[in-house]
């Protein structure tokens, strides 16, 4: 036994020693299913940088977990948008220093003074896309260019819904539907919003962000409020789906390689942002997720089957999109507590 | 918790003046990393939770508050009783209590079947039924949710027997949840009662059938009077943890069919981000736990007098 | 068969029970040889998703994430079976003390608490106290909830064991740690191995605890399963699946024979 003993305590001191020690390390917060495990490996080839990664499924959830206490842990997240935002106002991303990124030059031009990060000091592009949803077109045929599918739908749609499991965009998919301002403060129309999103709930089947392809995959949904690549990459599964374009409009964000404060493997991190910033690696991310990305010098690079999808293609007669607001803590206070009455 | 007490009689001494020392290791890990944060987590929810995760140390009712009353959508009204959390633990608790009846309707007569057999096909059915207890408890459930999808094996195989027209719709709703509840915990339900319908003296049957009691009879008056302490045993070990059950509701449930856990895990690690309130849940749902073991106790030692 | 211990029904209900305990792992150990990529439809005999799990993209995601595994359910039984014994010795040779029933609610402490409850406690400890996430504390809580598994067969050992036999090897001028190690030890050794088995498998199976206090970037098996699920059940996961499975198997048989050679030699 006592041997066993001083065995144990051999591991325990190995395990502490290997958490210590963290260099060649790149440590990535990132969404599930959305960089293509070749492409690490070859970072890791190039760099000798060793590369772990964790996933989340949403924006919220990849902030209560930075803030229930693993920042310090993670060099690089991947924050839509207007969670870049709020991640700057909370202090937690580190300032990249002017000439630190070698290849800052390859940001196309409109993203690169962005209101969520003017003059890109925290972030560079990642991918961008859109929101919407995908219907089943062997279960219905009629017209699906209208939020009404989602929060008002038909007869044989009902009971046969995925909804995305992400406060913001569904909330701001919500508002678009009333035609309601996204950060409104007048509580007639915050009320009708929280109605009319648990009006709703009585015909959705499920939440779930993660197998927001697979449900449309498996036929377990008709109808799967998504993101225009998973819904993309649904549909090469064999999901007979289409991708809707809301006369009331829908949802545009673009999605960013932050630098976390307090990264352990900080010059690591800027080396995997320059490495993300070269046209043909991040390509090969656009033609994986089937998403856009914001780096010029990457359209020769991606597949003809991703340049003539109906999921990046809008129809002429489509409205534009609409980013997801940031609005200030009192009032988001009110869509927080919205959505807890939904989702509870 | 199956486990008997210590017994307070002729207890042997050889080790005694060790007994310390011996003890040292389990109090020292196990108070402090279990019941220290348990002690912990009772502080946290009278706190103030901090804008998205997080706490701020300021005493607060609030998250017991909010637990138990609704003051409307902007926090101005006048309190009413906030029925959300309350349905989810009554939700909880009935289906809960609705897999321990079915796994005692289907564990009491598994058990008996096996106890009453020669002792060496025994052993083999008794191996039979740990097993999938032995098995990975997200494996089996992930398993379930593949066979009930609505283009799974099981609706494929009621097609192809022609005993449907169109798949049922079985993923996703309170049935599910129910199923893998029932299906998770079963073996918890045959292990004791089996244990002690195995030491069940059958002269007390013989008795009753000379008396002419009819089976159902010996079997209402005799039988389960006496080997109750392995039902109620068998009722815990299924009841406690399908209360507190976290991956059949979240995988076979979907988003819409809450249970405490889900509740919980959300406050952690979802979006919610609220420690405070997930630590007052957490200890809602503790204290009704140790309610029902605190009724187990008395219960048995009031059958020991 | 005695008509006393028959009752009508209760074979049918036992075959019940034995069905709705095995069908859906046989389907998905049926379906982990499946040819075809689409799941629900059966495409021939193959070992191609075992070969993805071994050779595939995601292998050495899957192979760091067991590794973990095995390495926290080998250090935590092994701890655990050691502070289980010790505590067994003074709850059953220690005699009467103060505080002797709290000390065994202690014990069983981690078995009356939900797992959820003692996850989110945990998580709030080390987020408390600033301990860094990671292997260290995944370890740490495996430990405290596999000392109550580890505590009940060798407890019902030691009870089964007549306190005679370390009381003469005293008598003849052996220390107390010299009765132990070579009188007692061996007597209990079938119940301490049928708890370092339990305690093991215990570890090895945890998701709900783990994954609430691991750290970035670490992975167990089980929480690697349960994020791949969360996008659909796919083939590789049903080979992962049916390998664990055949593991629990060799294991649960591996210790019912240890346990009734333990018993015969006695």
């Amino acid at each position: 036994m006592k041997q066993a003993l001083l065995k144990t305590v051999a591991v325990t001191a190995i395990l502490s020693a290997s958490v210590a020690q963290a260099e060649g390390e790149l440590s990535i917060y990132h969404w599930f299913e959305y960089i293509p495990q070749e492409l690490l490996v070859r970072f890791t080839e190039e760099t000798g940088i060793k590369v772990t990664m964790d996933t989340y499924d949403s924006n919220e959830s990849m902030l209560a977990s930075l803030k229930g206490g693993t920042l310090g842990s993670y060099d690089v997240a991947v924050p839509g948008d207007y969670m870049v935002q709020i991640m700057r106002d909370e202090g937690m991303l580190d300032t990249i220093a002017e000439g630190e990124l070698a290849n800052k030059g390859n940001i196309e031009p409109q993203w690169l003074d962005v209101g969520f990060d003017p003059g890109r000091m925290h972030s560079i592009p990642y991918q961008w896309g859109s929101t919407s949803f995908s219907v089943n077109r062997e279960v219905y045929a009629g017209e699906i260019n209208t939020t009404d599918i989602i929060f008002n739908p038909p007869e044989e749609l009902k009971g046969k819904i995925n909804v995305l499991d992400t406060q913001g965009e569904l909330l701001a998919l919500a508002s678009l539907h009333l035609g309601i301002p996204q950060c409104s403060t007048d509580r007639d129309q915050l009320k009708l919003l929280s109605e009319t999103v648990n009006a709703a709930k009585a015909n959705w089947a499920s939440f779930n962000s993660d197998g927001a392809k697979d449900v449309l995959v498996s036929g377990d949904a008709a109808v799967g409020m998504i993101w225009n690549g998973f819904g993309a990459k649904a549909r090469n599964e064999g999901a007979p789906i289409e991708y809707a374009y809301p006369k009331e409009g829908y949802v545009v964000w673009m999605d960013n390689v932050v630098l976390l404060k307090d990264a352990p493997n900080r010059e690591n991190a800027i080396k995997f942002m320059d490495f993300l910033l070269q046209p043909e690696n991040i390509a090969e991310v656009s033609n994986f997720a089937q998403y856009t990305a914001g780096v010029t010098g990457v359209t020769p690079l991606l597949t003809d089957d991703l340049k003539s999808s109906p999921e990046q293609n809008p129809p002429a007669d489509a409205p534009a999109g609409t980013f997801v607001q940031v609005c200030d803590a009192e009032t988001q206070a009110l869509y927080d507590a919205i959505w807890t009455r939904l989702k509870n | 918790m199956a486990a008997q007490a210590p017994s307070s009689g002729s207890a042997a001494t050889t080790f005694a003046p060790a007994r310390i020392w011996l003890m040292m290791p389990s109090w020292a890990i196990i108070g402090f990393f279990l019941l220290l944060p348990v002690l912990l987590m009772l502080v946290y929810s009278f706190l103030t939770k901090e804008f998205r995760g997080g706490v701020v140390w300021e005493f607060s009712l609030a998250s017991y508050d909010k637990f138990f009353f609704d003051r409307g959508l902007f926090g101005d009204e006048p309190p009413q009783i906030q029925w959300t959390y309350i349905s989810i633990f009554w939700r909880s608790t009935w289906q809960a209590g609705l897999a321990t009846f079915f796994c005692l309707l289907v564990g009491f007569p598994t058990a008996w079947f096996i106890a009453t057999r020669p002792a060496r096909t025994r052993a083999i059915w008794l191996f039979m039924v740990t097993i999938p207890y032995w098995v990975n408890l997200l494996i089996r459930t992930v398993s379930m949710k593949f066979l009930i999808r609505d283009n799974g094996p099981l609706n494929e195989l009621f097609l192809a027997m022609g005993l449907i027209d169109s798949p049922i719709t079985m993923i996703n709703t309170n049935f599910a949840v129910q199923l893998g509840l029932f299906y998770s915990y079963l073996p918890f339900m045959v292990l004791p009662i089996y244990a002690s319908v195995e030491r069940y003296n059958f002269a007390l049957s013989e008795a009753a059938a000379d008396l002419y009691a009819s089976r159902w009879v010996t079997m209402r008056r005799i039988v389960l009077p006496v080997v109750q302490p392995g039902i109620i045993a068998g009722c815990i070990l299924v009841f406690v943890p399908s209360l507190g059950a976290f991956l059949a509701p979240d995988l076979l449930g979907g988003a819409k069919n809450w249970m405490i856990g889900s509740l919980i895990e959300d406050q952690f690690k979802g979006a919610a981000g609220n420690w405070p309130f997930g630590a007052a849940v957490a200890m809602v749902l503790l204290s009704l736990v140790l309610i029902v073991l605190m009724l187990y106790a008395r219960s048995q030692s009031r059958g020991a007098r | 068969m005695s008509p006393l211990r028959y009752y009508p029904g209760f074979l049918p209900m036992t075959i019940f029970c034995l069905v709705i305990l095995y069908a859906p792992l046989l389907v998905v150990m049926v379906y982990s040889f499946n040819e075809s990529t689409s799941i629900t439809r059966w495409g021939g005999f193959s070992l191609t998703w075992y070969k993805e799990v071994f050779w595939g993209v995601e292998a050495a995601k899957f192979k760091t994430a067991a590794w973990n595994s095995i390495i926290i359910a080998v250090s935590a039984s092994i701890t655990a079976t050691t502070i289980a014994t010790a505590a067994a010795l003074a709850m059953l040779r220690g005699g009467m003390f103060r505080g002797k029933v709290a000390s065994f609610a202690l014990i069983n402490l981690p078995l009356m608490v939900p797992e959820i409850v003692t996850a989110v406690a945990t998580l709030i400890f080390f987020s408390a106290i600033g301990f860094q996430r990671g292997l260290l504390s995944i370890l740490l809580a495996h430990i405290v909830f596999c000392i109550p598994f580890a505590y009940l067969p060798i407890a019902a050992r030691l009870q089964g064991i007549e306190a005679h036999f370390e009381q003469a090897a005293m008598d003849l001028y052996a220390s107390r740690w010299q009765a132990f190690r070579l009188v007692l030890l061996p007597l209990m050794l079938p119940g301490i191995i049928a708890g370092l088995l339990l305690a093991f498998i215990i570890s090895l199976d945890d998701f709900i605890i783990t994954s609430f206090v691991k750290g970035a970037g670490i992975e167990t098996l089980p929480t690697a399963i349960f994020g791949a699920v969360k996008q659909g059940i796919k083939p590789d996961i049903m080979a992962i699946s049916t390998l664990m499975l055949v593991v629990s198997i060799l294991f649960v048989t591996a210790s019912h024979f240890i346990g009734k050679l333990g018993n015969q030699t006695t």
